[in-house]
């Protein structure tokens, strides 16, 4: 294996760590919106309370990852969804701050006003992010000064069902999150939301997948010729008759670990599918971004991987370590938010 | 309007207003490991109630702090595409890293840290809290130490149409690189002690019994006052000197040399005008940058006129920056100083006018620390890599002027609405004062 395809995959190992961590926090926000009571809400609140600014970290580690291995594409695709990417960090703004600000004032229309910020700061980057990944896996219409589609051409028919795929897994993966760290009746609510978004989930990746054969052809050359497809998809079949089944049990420990699974094989099938391109060009996808003529030079790739190896398997320990402090069901304390 | 100016002006709004933040968040860190390092090892209640209220302050300048640095990560990127196509194969490298290596640490033990309290031990508690003072440290190296190659490039070779990387090590430690980071660190750590002197000299106001806000303070009396002497000397001599030796024309910018001359004076005060460069009621002293700079006071030292107009930086801002920067340098001291005399004369907690200008001193190292950012950042112009890449050349080129003014207003109005909430969530939460005595577990 290259040092080009070693990036891909941490690139890509980055970008699933996010969607698994944050996936959850962020379809706890969404499900939030949902909860009218206010101890309910804090609950949710605090049960991705500590963890969730470490989690929003594999989104920073992701982007300077990109910037390091693939600058092209960090440059292009970023300023080629300018708006779009405005949008999102003013809502991950929003998200952040009302942790701390929601909490430090008892009046109702304060929290309530937070509440939104929270909620909608959530479900808006759950939203984007599908449809920046539906958008490059269609291609980006690209000049020699990178990347020329507009924020109207970027909420596509096809994007936006690759958006709503994504609310439904982070949506999912939230409420059976929230399942095992929440117990009566805000636990049976959670194993209703997992349980519809469960089939929501599944219904939109069949009919994503239908789509991409007519929108982005290219990824089905490589899902046929690498064996690796049916390993992933395997995964994928599991999880997806797993989960359900564990979610009814109330067996939510492994309702997370199918919806991980899930998150995961996803993710891998959209890039394994890409492969070796990391932006597609549209019309024709010979111009694409691609690992090779898009990559930084084999010195700062090595001297990234030695970062990378040292780095990230004690980031790991010490994760492991923070979130067996704060296992088991949410309790509201003094120091709560 | 012009895309490179918008971008330009959003570039400086959003960076600025994010390192309000950070400079707080180190300083609070590091005395936070001190005070709850007493907690724990004096097993003193006072202690633990000063930790508890401060990593409240910490927790809520960290939140902000996080919030406002999302957006520098991908503003690169966003803005500055021709720039992050020509540096990625360096500048990515200490973004990447900063990641790996110090977000994750301070971000997951922060949340351990605030939510642990009788979860993890008392020691793993403590651990926790260095390690976010670690993590954050590890993060500002990183980040200068991408900021700096911007101002000294070394470890490269330009082919292809990028800078490529040669040696990480020299690129690493480029030579503005060491001093920037511990003039940077050092007044983070300044920033801390002044905003603990500050809230603690408002709780002794308010009861000059209060063994906690006296406690507070002395420590933070004593911590800025070495801190605060540190930052002039060593530190400010050698990055003044560093700068002088790497890059003459920022260096005859902020020290106001308009002409080149032996035996260069230290301008004290003046009032820069253009055209052509001249300082207005000047107050020098002959000889005394020169040898600051050169060590020999007749050394002779290039001024602004000495290089094309075209690599010149903004004369005014530059001067006007630095040289405030410095004064408030020099006020850093003396309050700290007259402090430290009261605290050994046993008369500083009825000393009610000074407790009172500490009060009003709370902001003015971060004001130094933005001064001093912009005497930096502005006396690199009109470069943003120094003599590699002209900042007119580096904006994205796809992206209109129209859609720069709008993220501009957008983050404009959110950040004052930021700024606004976050000083009045600060105010009430010092105004409640620390907690009280913690009940006795039954």
């Amino acid at each position: 294996m290259d040092l080009n395809t070693i990036w891909f995959l941490l690139v890509g190992v980055l970008i699933a760590g996010y969607a698994i961590l944050d996936g959850f926090d962020l379809g706890a926000g969404v499900l939030h919106l949902f909860t009218r009571d206010e101890r309910e809400r804090r609950v949710m609140m605090n049960a991705i309370g500590p963890v969730w600014d470490g989690n929003e970290v594999w989104l920073l580690t992701a982007g300077g990852a990109l910037f390091a291995a693939f600058p092209p594409v960090y440059a292009s695709v970023f300023s080629g969804f300018y708006l779009a990417f405005m949008l999102l960090l003013v809502a991950l703004i929003f998200r952040a701050i009302s942790f701390e600000f929601r909490s430090k004032v008892d009046s109702p229309g304060w929290r309530r006003c937070w509440d939104v910020a929270f909620g909608v700061g959530s479900a808006v980057p759950a939203l984007l992010y599908g449809v920046a990944v539906g958008n490059v896996l269609r291609g980006l219409d690209m000049d020699a000064s990178g990347v020329t589609t507009t924020l109207v051409g970027l909420l596509n028919p096809f994007a936006l069902l690759i958006g709503l795929l994504g609310v439904a897994m982070f949506v999912l993966h939230g409420a059976t999150y929230l399942g095992l760290k929440t117990d009566g009746a805000l636990q049976d609510r959670m194993r209703h939301w997992a349980s519809a978004a469960w089939v929501a989930f599944i219904a939109l990746y069949a009919v994503s997948t239908v789509a991409s054969y007519a929108v982005a052809p290219y990824l089905f050359e490589n899902w046929f010729s690498n064996p690796l497809t049916w390993v992933f998809f395997a995964v994928l079949l599991a999880s997806c008759v797993a989960g359900p089944a564990a979610v009814r049990a109330s067996r939510f420990g492994r309702g997370f670990v199918a919806s991980a699974a899930a998150t995961l094989s996803i993710i891998a099938l959209a890039a394994e599918g890409m492969y070796p391109r990391l932006v597609p060009a549209r019309p024709d996808v010979a111009n694409s971004l691609t690992i090779y003529n898009a990559s930084s030079t084999p010195r700062t790739l090595t001297v990234m991987l030695v970062i990378a190896l040292v780095g990230m398997p004690l980031v790991i320990l010490y994760t492991v370590l923070i979130y067996r402090a704060f296992r088991g069901k949410t309790v509201l304390t003094a120091d709560s938010y | 309007m012009d895309v490179v100016l918008l971008s330009r002006i959003q570039f400086a709004l959003t960076v600025g207003f994010h390192f309000l933040f950070p400079p707080l968040t180190i300083g609070l860190a590091w005395l936070l490991v001190v005070i709850e390092w007493r907690g724990w090892r004096r097993g003193d209640p006072t202690w633990v109630r000063m930790g508890r209220f401060f990593g409240k302050i910490l927790a809520l300048t960290f939140a902000v702090g996080v919030a406002t640095g999302v957006v520098m990560e991908f503003e690169f990127g966003t803005n500055w595409a021709a720039y992050s196509k020509f540096v990625g194969d360096i500048f990515g490298a200490p973004l990447a890293a900063e990641g790996v290596l110090a977000f994750f640490l301070e971000s997951g033990f922060l949340g351990l840290y605030l939510f642990g309290r009788g979860r993890i031990s008392k020691g793993a508690h403590w651990f926790s809290i260095l390690m976010v003072a670690i993590g954050a440290t590890i993060s500002a190296f990183w980040i200068l130490v991408a900021n700096s190659w911007q101002q000294t490039p070394a470890g490269y070779v330009v082919q292809n149409g990028r800078a490529e990387l040669t040696s990480f090590s020299a690129a690493v430690f480029n030579p503005s690189m060491l001093p920037r980071f511990f003039h940077t660190m050092d007044a983070a750590l300044i920033a801390g002690a002044f905003v603990v002197a500050g809230v603690a000299a408002y709780l002794v106001r308010r009861n000059h019994e209060d063994e906690l806000a006296r406690r507070a303070l002395s420590l933070a009396i004593v911590f800025g006052l070495v801190t605060s002497l540190v930052e002039l000397f060593p530190s400010g001599h050698l990055h003044a000197r560093q700068v002088a030796h790497t890059q003459p024309e920022k260096f005859a910018a902020i020290e106001g040399l308009y002409s080149s001359q032996s035996a260069a004076p230290m301008v004290l005060f003046a009032y820069p005008v253009t055209p052509p460069p001249e300082l207005k009621a000047k107050v020098e002293i002959r000889g005394l940058l020169s040898w600051m700079a050169f060590g020999s006071i007749n050394a002779p030292i290039r001024g602004i006129t000495a290089f094309p107009p075209e690599n010149r930086p903004p004369l005014w801002l530059t001067f006007v920056s630095f040289h405030n920067m410095v004064v408030l340098g020099l006020y850093f001291i003396a309050a700290m100083a007259w402090g430290a005399w009261q605290l050994h004369r046993r008369r500083l907690w009825e000393s009610r006018r000074y407790l009172m200008l500490l009060i009003f001193s709370i902001p003015l190292p971060l004001a130094a620390c933005q001064l001093g950012w912009m005497a930096a950042e502005v006396g690199r112009q009109p470069w943003i890599v120094y003599g590699l890449l002209r900042t007119s050349d580096a904006v994205s080129k796809n992206v209109p002027a129209g859609d720069v003014l709008f993220s501009l207003v957008l983050f404009g109005l959110l950040y004052l609405l930021l700024g606004a909430l976050y000083v009045y969530l600060l105010v009430r939460e010092i105004r409640h004062g620390p907690p009280g005595p913690e009940p006795v577990p039954a």
